[in-house]
């Protein structure tokens, strides 16, 4: 089952990137697919073989709304410290440690690339459930891992 | 101008505004690694409004009859895949030169030096 999902998302990619309709670039389209199913069927759902993961792709989809409108906090904040005229004042610069409750690879990678995403934070190192994290102000320092955490093991974990 | 042409320019215009943001940037922080914030966090916001404001425009004149629209619609999506792509690749590029400054050694800049 796994399989055939993957066939069909390789299958639309490759037409939505190939835009020509004729049957030898569907044909060579199709054998593409295939191979990549065949030797690489279990990458693109790693650790689902099943498919309750359909459900969770809807959970995936309510999560990147709230990562968006993070970011463009994100942004709004470093233009604020940017223009700010006394910036070295505002700035205090420090490295954070924190363990994550967050079991799964996926959702621990999900962590990190959106903590390096969002309001003056940057992952420097993940190692097993502990992040080294670099904060630009005090105010991101404290707001980790905070509702990011939450709202992943809501989108990417199962009980 | 109609509404729509002047929301594809608002676009544009926040796009490049947060662009110069992240150029100010790196000029104006004091080391390496919040240079990289600067780098980093401005530059996926600028390109998502100005790849935003492109695939809107590349369908500004939609008409469901003809092939021409529907392949715009496709370069159209293409375009927002770009986004994904920015999304996935820019904070792992920004944790990769992060973390091999963090092993060659590169001291953070400090407000105060705290005493040991």
């Amino acid at each position: 089952m796994a399989r055939l999902v993957t066939f069909f998302i390789m299958l639309f990619f490759w037409i939505l990137i190939s835009g020509m309709f004729d049957p030898f670039h569907l044909g060579v389209g199709v054998f593409c697919c295939l191979l990549v199913t065949i030797f690489s069927h279990d990458l693109l759902f790693y650790g689902h073989p099943d498919l309750p993961w359909l459900f969770d792709i809807f959970k995936v989809l309510a999560y990147l709304p709230w990562l968006f409108y993070q970011i463009f906090l994100a942004s709004l904040e470093i233009t604020y410290i940017v223009l700010h005229p006394r910036m070295l004042e505002i700035i205090d610069p420090r490295l954070v440690r924190f363990r994550t409750r967050l079991r799964n690879t996926l959702s621990r990678v999900t962590l990190a690339q959106s903590i390096t995403l969002t309001p003056g934070t940057i992952t420097v190192n993940m190692s097993g459930n502990e992040f080294t994290v670099y904060a630009l102000t005090q105010k991101s320092a404290e707001g980790l891992p905070g509702e990011m955490e939450t709202r992943i093991a809501r989108a990417l974990e199962r009980e | 101008m109609s509404i729509f042409s002047m929301i594809v320019a608002a676009l544009l215009f926040l796009g490049i505004f947060f662009f110069a943001i992240g150029a100010i940037g790196i000029l104006r922080f004091p080391d390496f690694y919040s240079r990289l914030h600067a780098a980093g966090k401005c530059d996926a916001l600028a390109s998502t409004l100005a790849l935003i404001a492109i695939a809107l425009f590349n369908v500004r004149d939609f008409d469901w009859t003809l092939f021409q629209s529907w392949d715009n619609l496709r370069v159209s999506l293409k375009i927002l895949l770009i986004i994904l792509f920015v999304y996935v690749a820019t904070p792992a590029a920004t944790h990769a030169i992060t973390k091999a400054a963090f092993i060659v050694g590169i001291e953070p800049w400090e407000k105060r030096k705290r005493n040991r």
